[in-house]
């Protein structure tokens, strides 16, 4: 707070109110940033740039895949350093592409976009406050997420076992993990780990004081906008789920290193405990993913139906109870690790009570909906291709949360189809969502609401063309984690594959979209979407001035959620 | 009107406050990762979690009863990639009454020319069974230090608990597997360290 409050003080007696929004220089601004903005700016930045190395390796595991045989991956594992690489090498190329794709989407592209973007941008936005509670913390769990990236991408080049990089999974799992991959890869992976889960921890220590203790006078938390709550459920997830994965790789670490046995059955440890320990901090982890998107869906819903959001006490405790009961799940990633048939029986149905939760929130948004005077601008196409995609994948999550029925699908495409809808397609769908309807509001240019919807359209058939044929192939026992595959998938897969460019082409749009907006694109008023808007950060200019709310703003009765 | 700065000295006071005590809650929980290990090994120990069996010692062993009923143990014998020991079973399977005390035999021989220690890691399938399965002695409680050559006969004393009969997720078991895994613990004729036994 100190050098921000400093700011203030200074230049509202020094300099009179005129000269407020003044900036710092360019490397002290965006370097030793200490202003929510700014700090949103750059994990967009960083996410944006994290998903195209991401998406690219999606794209090198797509073209292998598009049909049978090993095509590439030799060259693939050429470029990672590999001189004259033999079949096992080429094969644990594949292994490193799968696990870096998971690592970059889930640590270093959603969370950053969802968390560090859009949640330091708007949560003081929000709730009227003048920026984050611990500003220069903020900067610190920016900079170390970027270090976290660095170390994962030096992974691949190093020696990781068979091959150059980690060849882990995203999991982790030993003995894989220890005895499985001698060479530094799989030390930088987990240390990128720990660079980016210390980074979010403080994050979330930053979000949940600034959202308990910096609301302007009269929000209360009941009044709070649902981005604001889901932030606020978020980062409490945050919080008690990373400690639990960074003690579990240290674990790792030193089972690695330094002799221990954690998860050594040699030395009296067990495997199975790490996966415990992975999927008590990587269920939660998959709500950290989606919740901020449900926040994002509401406010778009709400706006563009001009209609506060129905149900909202029972939207944001909807979202605790997916919070709460996302920590008694884990196991069910677990079914094939010959859990007892009570221990299957209480998982599937804990798994399955988080349906209910869920289904208020899509029965809300379908209520804030109905009767609304719906206008589809591209925000809210993006958040109703959202609520059908999630839906979808949420359908196939209640299957799979049956431990007999899981028996037949784990490790199967119908699992990888399962959370690629409720992720790529959901989480990422959200993203683009809260990017069209707030990136005039950051920028201060609007963009093309043609192109947007556009990109909307391609990107649609693009992903469920990816996506949906992963069922057939599920349902056809095709296994997860392969680059090479029985002929009779060849044709479900060549379609994916396809869907794969469509989806690449439909990014193409979205960027041409960001030059229009900055070259062309119109200036942005405050309230560019009208009567609907009504939380506080369209009461400000767009862009916002540097500091904002330095008179703070008074709540009343009457503001909508 | 109030304006940001003049709730700033409270408020700093109280973020710091909140901040701690977000703070403390994730160390709490780091803690908590570290002690899921020891918590786990009890939790498969008192459970049976995971094939882990029972230990009991002599007084205990001496209340039970033999209920006349019978059930077939299968031995299964193991030792870790690259441990130059050959370690058997000298019989497969044994018939034994449920509630009396049975004694099995294993066999081990250092087959390299340096003295080998190793220990036995444990399990049973199927699971569910493993809460009933006591041992009252075994070579996996200790370690096991092979010279050059040496062979040594393995005695395991151990019952199954009658209680077993009236479990319902035990009616349809009629073959128990015990199954041992030998790890080298150290090679060379250096003193060896005391390790804590296997857990699940």
């Amino acid at each position: 707070m100190a050098t921000t409050a400093d700011h203030f003080q200074a230049h509202s007696e020094d300099h009179g109110h005129h000269d407020h929004d003044h900036k710092p220089a360019f490397f002290a601004r965006w370097f030793m940033s200490t202003n929510h903005k700014d700090i949103g700016t750059m994990y967009l930045i960083f996410a944006i740039i994290a998903g195209i190395v991401g998406g690219a390796i999606s794209g090198m595991m797509r073209v292998e895949l598009a049909h049978p045989g090993i095509q590439y991956l030799d060259t693939f594992a050429r470029w990672f350093g590999a001189v004259n690489p033999d079949f096992n090498t080429t094969l644990h190329t594949w292994n490193v592409l799968i696990t870096a794709h998971g690592l970059i989407m889930v640590f270093f592209m959603v969370m950053p976009a969802m968390i560090g973007g859009f949640g330091n941008w708007f949560v003081p936005l929000m709730i009227g406050a003048p920026d984050m509670a611990f500003p220069r913390m903020n900067n610190i769990s920016f900079w170390l997420t970027v270090a976290g990236f660095f170390s994962l991408m030096c992974s691949a080049f190093v020696p990781g076992g068979t091959g150059n990089g980690a060849g882990t999974g995203w999991t982790v799992y030993a003995p894989l993990s220890t005895s499985g991959s001698p060479g530094p890869a799989v030390d930088f992976g987990i240390f990128s780990l720990h660079l980016a889960g210390a980074g979010s921890i403080m994050g979330a220590i930053n979000f949940i004081t600034t959202i308990l203790n910096m609301r302007a006078p009269g929000m209360t938390l009941h009044k709070m906008p649902l981005f604001v709550w889901s932030m606020l459920v978020t980062a409490f997830l945050l919080l008690l789920s990373l400690p639990v994965l960074a003690a579990a790789i240290t674990m790792l670490l030193t089972d690695r290193n330094f002799g221990t046995t954690f998860f050594d059955a040699s030395g009296g440890g067990d495997p199975i405990l790490y996966q415990h320990l992975f999927w008590f901090f990587g269920h939660p982890e998959v709500y950290i993913m989606i919740l901020p998107g449900f926040g994002i869906i509401s406010q778009i819903v709400s706006t563009f139906s001009k209609k506060p959001v129905f149900g909202y006490l029972g939207m944001a405790y909807a979202m605790v109870a997916i919070g709460v009961v996302g920590f008694i799940v884990w196991a069910h990633h677990m079914y094939a690790t010959g859990l007892s048939v009570n221990t299957k029986m209480y998982f599937t149905a804990a798994t399955m009570v988080i349906a209910v939760p869920t289904g208020i929130k899509i029965f809300s948004w379908i209520a804030t909906m109905w009767g609304g005077s719906v206008t589809f601008k591209s925000p809210m196409v993006w958040a109703l291709g959202f609520i059908f995609l999630f839906t979808v994948g949420g359908v196939t999550g209640v299957v799979l949360a049956n431990g007999g029925v899981d028996d037949v699908m784990h490790d199967t495409y119908y699992v990888v189809a399962h959370f690629h809808y409720v992720l790529s397609l959901g989480a990422v769908t959200a993203l683009f969502a809260g990017f069209y309807y707030w990136f005039p509001k950051m920028s201060g240019r609007m963009h093309s609401e043609f192109l947007a919807h556009v990109h909307f359209v391609i990107f649609f058939i693009g992903v469920n063309m990816i996506f949906f044929p992963m069922h057939f192939l599920g349902l056809q026992g095709m296994p997860r984690r392969y680059p090479d595959y029985a002929e009779a998938y060849e044709h479900w897969n060549h379609v994916a594959t396809i869907g794969y460019m469509v989806m690449a082409t439909s990014l193409v749009v979205w960027f041409i979209n960001i030059i229009y907006a900055y070259t062309a694109g119109k200036k942005a008023e405050d309230n560019y979407w009208g009567e609907g808007a009504t939380t506080l950060e369209w009461t400000l200019t767009s862009p916002p001035p540097y500091h904002q709310f330095e008179t703070l703003p008074v709540i009343g009765d009457t503001v909508h959620h | 009107m109030t304006t940001a700065a003049d709730l700033q000295p409270a408020r700093k006071a109280r973020n710091r406050k909140v901040g701690l005590m977000a703070l403390s809650a994730a160390l709490a929980m780091l803690g908590l990762g570290y002690a899921s290990v020891p918590l786990y090994r009890m939790f498969c120990e008192a459970t049976g979690f995971g094939g882990t069996t029972k230990r009991v010692d002599e007084a205990q062993a001496a209340t039970v009863q033999d209920s006349g009923r019978t059930i077939s143990i299968r031995f299964d014998a193991n030792v870790e990639r690259g441990m130059p020991w050959q370690f058997k079973p000298l019989q497969r399977t044994d018939t034994v009454s449920i509630g009396a005390r049975d004694m099995a035999l294993f066999w081990a021989r250092n087959t390299s020319d340096k003295t080998v220690t190793g220990t036995a890691s444990f399990n049973v399938e199927p699971e569910q069974a493993a809460p009933y399965f006591n041992k009252i002695q075994c070579f996996c409680f200790t370690e096991q230090v092979l010279k050059p050559g040496e062979e040594v006969r393995m005695p395991v004393l151990y019952y199954i608990d009658p209680a077993i009969l009236d479990d319902p997720d035990n009616k349809d078991v009629q073959q128990i597997t015990l199954s041992y895994t030998f790890h080298v613990t150290s090679t060379g004729d250096a003193k060896t360290l005391d390790r804590t036994q296997a857990g699940g």
